[in-house]
């Protein structure tokens, strides 16, 4: 049986509509699931107060202030180092073997599983170091986990950025390091702080790395230090659904709709610096 | 003395040989064109003398090329010093993506050769030089992309004069332009030379006929002929010189 072209062509585009949908579907439920279960439980008291009754009752402000607190300080680390060593990579190094052997390494690092940097963690930063659990350690262990991310979007960033503008900048008579800072970092900027929030929304996310490093089972009171310990909100998350007996669903999908709702912000965040920027390239 | 002293120079990308034993003089206050046909080392030229070449891989240069008497190779080189000295205009139009005052200011503000308030008067007496001021003046903030292609290039060369360079490097500055806004261009390089020395490579024989002073003729590497504009036009030495120019070849 022959089946004509424009047969195919509709097949085809049935098949891949299919497929998409069927992709973006559960996201969608998930989302919805999560918004009409957890939406009731959201007042002001869950956001700003502290938990009670065995964390039945109350808030979650501490695991809030404790992911804000540590994605913060993570922050700290991994920009400095990931945007400057995208720039060793891409602007400085000249392609030999150990330039490509540090990239394929970066690379193999993104897909290194969450659970190996919280163990590696664990090992480094609380035992050898004596960090023990506190936020430095836990901030260390999620900056060590983004780096492959930012190190990767800011070196995409740098190779958008012609030629032709370091080629100038030189042709003028600036300095490697005023060229990279003036002609190219501005424009790389947007693309670099697209991988920036992307980072900081994967390690506002994950447990397994905070789990040995930094995580609080139960801390009501905010930290004062680096060395603290403190709640996040994936840890506690997984505390209400699996340690706690008899959690009502609404603070479980509560707990559960402030993470996802700070995630998704951050990655919008992404999107529009993106979009914008797309908009004002012109080369 | 010559403003640049070439001397058996010869260069190699790798193991390919682009140059080979140029020798030549270029003058002060002329605009010396360089004309041959593609790949035969014209643009490679013209980087030698603000040592864009240093930025590839595997550039190996052998011979003497003095700029003011000096050795443009030597120990003591500073390479910004040099490049802001021996400025370049590119074949592309390529202003940065940023406002027009802005691209004036870029060399300037590098360099640090103007406070903020001075800034403004040099980047005037720039695009007065080469003629944006008038038809700028009021929209100095606006992006520099949003000019046409002959008032970029000319804010590329506004960029340049504004870090005060002696000599002018450009390689083939009108061949993204039409025709108009080519001739325009000459204009102002015979504006320039007055007091710029300027080195301009082009693939075009009319436009060396027309601006330059001195033109040099290149074959595979090989600098074939040299000589002043008329003398290599209406009675070249050379039989591929001749060929080249009444088009038999290139
Ligand atoms: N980076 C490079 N690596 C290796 N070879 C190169 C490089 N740049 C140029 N070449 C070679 O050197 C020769 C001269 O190149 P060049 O760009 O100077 O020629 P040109 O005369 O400017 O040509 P065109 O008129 O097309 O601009 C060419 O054969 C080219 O292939
Ligand atoms: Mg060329």
């Amino acid at each position: 049986m022959i089946i004509s072209p424009r047969h195919t062509q509709k097949i085809a585009f049935s098949l891949l509509s299919l497929c998409t949908v069927l992709v973006i579907a559960p996201v969608f439920v998930i989302i919805a699931l999560i918004v009409i279960r957890g939406g009731p439980g959201i007042s002001w008291e869950f956001l700003t107060a502290m938990p009670r009754m065995g964390m039945k009752a109350g808030g979650i402000f501490p695991a809030i202030v404790g992911t804000l607190y540590l994605v913060s300080v993570t922050m700290l680390f991994a920009i400095p180092f990931g945007v400057l060593a995208a720039v060793y990579l891409v602007e400085y190094a000249r392609d030999h073997a150990l330039k490509r052997f540090v990239e394929v390494a970066i690379v193999n690092l993104a897909g290194v599983p969450s659970i190996v940097f919280g163990l590696f963690g664990l090992g480094l930063f609380v035992v050898f170091l004596k960090m023990g659990t506190s936020i430095l350690a836990g901030a260390l262990t999620l900056a060590i986990m983004t780096l492959p991310v930012i190190i990767t979007s800011t070196k995409e960033a740098l190779s958008t950025v012609p030629r032709s503008f370091r080629e100038v900048s030189l042709s003028l008579g600036a300095t490697g390091w005023q060229t990279i800072r003036h002609a190219v970092l501005p424009n790389a900027l947007p693309g670099i702080l697209t991988g920036i929030v992307l980072g900081l929304s994967r390690a506002a996310g994950e447990t397994a790395p905070v789990l040995f490093t930094v995580a609080a089972f139960y801390l009501p009171r905010l930290p004062h230090s680096f060395f603290d310990q403190v709640m996040v909100l994936p840890y506690h998350l997984y505390v209400l659904s699996t340690q706690v007996p008899n959690v009502k669903p609404e603070v479980q999908y509560g707990t559960a709709l402030v993470l996802v709702g700070m995630v998704l912000i951050l990655n919008l965040f992404a999107v529009i610096i993106r979009a914008r920027f797309r908009r004002r390239k012109q080369w | 003395m010559s403003k640049i002293h070439v001397q058996d120079l010869n260069l190699y990308y790798s193991s390919f040989h682009a140059l080979k034993d140029v020798s030549m003089n270029i003058e002060a206050c002329r605009i010396t064109s360089m004309i041959g046909p593609s790949g035969c080392g014209k643009s490679t030229l013209l980087r030698v003398f603000n040592r864009m070449n240093d930025l590839i891989d595997g550039v190996r240069i052998e011979g003497e090329v003095l700029i003011d008497g000096k050795n443009i190779f030597g120990r003591d080189i500073l390479l910004s010093e040099l490049r802001k000295r021996i400025g370049m205009v590119f074949q592309r139009p390529n202003p940065f993506p940023i406002s027009i005052f802005e691209n004036v200011a870029y060399g300037p503000r590098v360099h640090g050769l103007a406070k903020s308030k001075d800034l403004e008067g040099l980047v005037e007496r720039c695009l007065s030089a080469v003629e944006l001021w008038e038809v700028l003046k009021d929209k100095l903030h606006h992006s520099a992309l949003s000019l046409s292609g002959e008032q970029q290039q000319r804010l590329c060369i506004a960029r340049l004069l504004a870090i005060e360079p002696d000599v002018l490097l450009m390689d083939e500055p009108c061949s993204a332009l039409d025709p108009i806004a080519t001739a325009k261009i000459e204009e102002l390089c015979f504006q320039l030379k007055e007091r710029y020395t300027i080195v301009i490579v082009t693939h075009n024989m009319q436009q060396a006929a027309r601006i330059s002073d001195d033109v040099g003729f290149m074959l595979l590497g090989e600098l074939v002929e040299f000589g002043q504009t008329d003398k290599i036009f209406t009675n070249p030495v050379d039989q591929r010189t001749n060929d080249y120019i009444s088009g038999r070849f290139g």
